[in-house]
């Protein structure tokens, strides 16, 4: 193979190994089931839920490790996010209907600004390690979870919330349409304004922004919070989706999250990611987790099959920048 | 004659190390001053303190005739001070026209949505490189920096201090990675620039463009400013002299 295609190869090995999981799930129902995979609605719309909430986690996660971040909290402010939503619903009469929503909405994106500010302030003030504050966080949040549910999950009756959760609009989960929703605002944001160019500097070479004029103590302050508010709206779904609120929602995605944004093609050390790519890892993610219930072995393989992506992932961020022509010490 | 910079007894204190005591120095309207000195002496500091990368410990700043407080290298660029770095600084993930317009985007709109204006970002550092007749091939323009040369690397930051028509240049050993016919180029710029009216401050440890573009040096040595003389009033043994023994 010429270096052209490996290249090309390098690129997109996830769209290719998404395209591969997705023909042998077919291949497989059509054989052993004598049914089909892929156009299965049932199965379509299942996938894509399973996705929706690892992805909006993983938005904001994708524009904090481009910037040469981490945030390793999202996963227990998602739980907060949801305990507060249900909680706040709950507490006001069933019979308000969507304004309760509403309310409940405001609250939590409120509420969610704190850990994001506590986060960033942390990391662009204090100079405090992203991996060791947000670990800080990621025990408040879980914590503050719990203690605001007491212990529970919340469970929540409304009818709208019910009809966001559960309902669809041409066919398609509202779970996934506001997943798509945030996707197209994020990916804009990233590729198309000041923004998300700072990102990118920032993880490229702190300095070089610094003495540009970027804010970047401002900028990275931004960043958590987006990061928790992308967080908070992961966890309302996960309210509306099942009525109720529970502390530990977000915690078998924390790890899921971070896994899509490097099988996406983001680079450890920062500076290079896409929310396409992150798309297509949360998607990846998502088909091996369903995709082994649905060829019916021991759902525990998820884990090493997911696992193993995860190095593969890492192993081709390497040796692109190699392919690419750009400079390594070796 | 008008004096656009007065640093005034400035003083900058790294743990252990005094890398600036007591140093002042000033410089006219289109004015080129050279800092000499020996590795460590304190130029890349003191140059530093102007772009408003360090805060000094003590002493101001007097740029066209305001105090600054230049704590923050985005007030600098406001107030028309460009600076080409000795390590560069550039976003190596980042294109050549991404780098040049660094913290300062130019914006269009498409479908009535605000983005940045990528093409105009390309075609304004084809200029800036053209002017500086430092060859980058067009397809690596859209590669990130990382993998141009050192000196194809250096002509950007040169061209990113350039491109915004700096009231006061400063210039860390700009021409240290780059060829001979490279060098020519951009001590033909500094000439020319002079000529603009842009005062400049050019750090280089090559006497030779010292003496050929300069009007007047400042030698550091050890932090401390050991010599000021005007260039046609001096010669190399002298300069040498005082960088070695003050
Ligand atoms: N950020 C920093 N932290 C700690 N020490 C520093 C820092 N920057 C400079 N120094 C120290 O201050 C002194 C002056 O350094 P500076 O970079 O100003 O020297 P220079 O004259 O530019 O030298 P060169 O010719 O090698 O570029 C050195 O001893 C250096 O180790
Ligand atoms: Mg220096």
């Amino acid at each position: 193979m010429n270096s052209k295609t490996l290249k090309l190869i390098s690129n997109f090995w996830n769209w290719i190994f998404l395209i591969f999981i997705l023909i042998f799930l077919e291949g497989w129902a059509r054989i052993v089931y004598g049914s089909t995979f892929l156009l299965n609605p049932f199965v379509l719309q299942s996938v894509l839920l399973f996705t929706a909430a690892p992805l909006l986690i993983g938005i904001g996660q994708t524009f904090v490790i481009i910037s040469g971040g981490i945030d390793l909290s999202v996963a227990f402010a998602m739980g907060l996010a949801s305990v507060i939503f249900a909680t706040v619903i709950k507490s006001l009469a069933p019979e308000l209907g969507y304004i309760a929503v509403l309310i409940g909405f405001g609250v939590t994106c409120l509420v969610m600004l704190i850990p994001g500010f506590i986060n960033g302030t942390l990391i662009s003030r204090l100079n405090v390690p992203p991996f060791i504050g947000t670990l800080g966080m990621y025990g408040v949040a879980r914590g503050t979870g719990y203690l605001t549910a007491d212990g529970m999950t919340v469970p929540v009756n409304n009818d709208f919330l019910f009809y966001l959760g559960t309902g669809k609009i041409f066919g398609i989960p509202i779970p996934v349409l506001v997943a798509i929703f945030f996707v197209i605002i994020a990916h804009y944001i990233l590729t198309y304004t000041k923004f998300g160019q700072y990102t990118y500097a920032l993880g490229g070479n702190r300095q070089a922004a610094i003495r540009s004029g970027i804010n970047v103590k401002r900028h990275i302050l931004l960043l958590y919070m987006l990061c928790a508010f992308c967080a908070g709206i992961a966890g309302m779904i996960y309210t509306a989706r099942f009525s109720a609120g529970a502390p530990q929602a977000g915690e078998p995605l924390m790890l899921d999250a971070i896994a899509a944004v490097f099988i996406g093609g983001a680079s450890f050390f920062g500076g290079s990611g896409k929310i396409i790519g992150t798309v297509i890892g949360a998607l990846i993610i998502a088909v091996i987790q369903f995709g082994i219930v649905f060829i019916d072995i021991k759902p525990f393989w998820q884990f090493v099959v997911v696992g193993i992506v995860i190095i593969v992932a890492v192993i081709v961020d390497q040796s692109k920048n190699k392919l690419k022509g750009e400079r390594t010490d070796e | 004659m008008n004096k656009v910079l007065d640093v005034k007894s400035v003083s900058k204190r790294f743990g252990g190390v005094q890398a600036l005591n007591d140093v002042s120095i000033h410089l006219n309207e289109g004015e080129v001053l050279a800092l000499a000195g020996d590795n460590g002496a304190g130029k890349s500091t003191l140059i530093k303190v102007v772009s408003g990368v360090y805060h000094p410990d003590d002493g101001n700043i007097i740029f066209n005739n305001e105090n600054i407080q230049l704590d923050n290298p985005r007030f600098a660029r406001e107030k028309g001070i460009e600076t080409i770095y000795q390590d560069l600084a550039l976003a190596d993930n980042l294109n050549v026209g991404a780098n040049i317009f660094l913290g300062r985007e130019p914006m269009t709109t498409k479908l009535g949505v605000p983005i940045i204006d990528r093409e105009l970002m390309l075609s304004e550092s084809k200029k800036v490189l053209k002017n500086l007749e430092i060859n980058i091939p067009e397809s690596s323009l859209e590669e990130p920096v990382g993998k141009l040369s050192g000196g194809q690397r250096q002509a950007v930051a040169i061209g990113r201090a350039l491109y915004w028509n700096a009231k006061l240049l400063i210039m860390d050993e700009p021409t240290a990675a780059l060829g001979v016919p490279e060098q020519r180029n951009v001590m033909d710029l500094i000439k020319k620039l002079k000529e603009q009216k842009v005062s400049i401050i050019f750090i280089s440890h090559n006497l030779t463009d010292i003496f050929q573009a300069s009007d007047r040096i400042v030698v550091l040595r050890r932090g401390i400013k050991a010599g000021e003389r005007i260039i046609s009033e001096t010669n190399s043994d002298e300069i040498v002299k005082l960088m070695v023994q003050g």
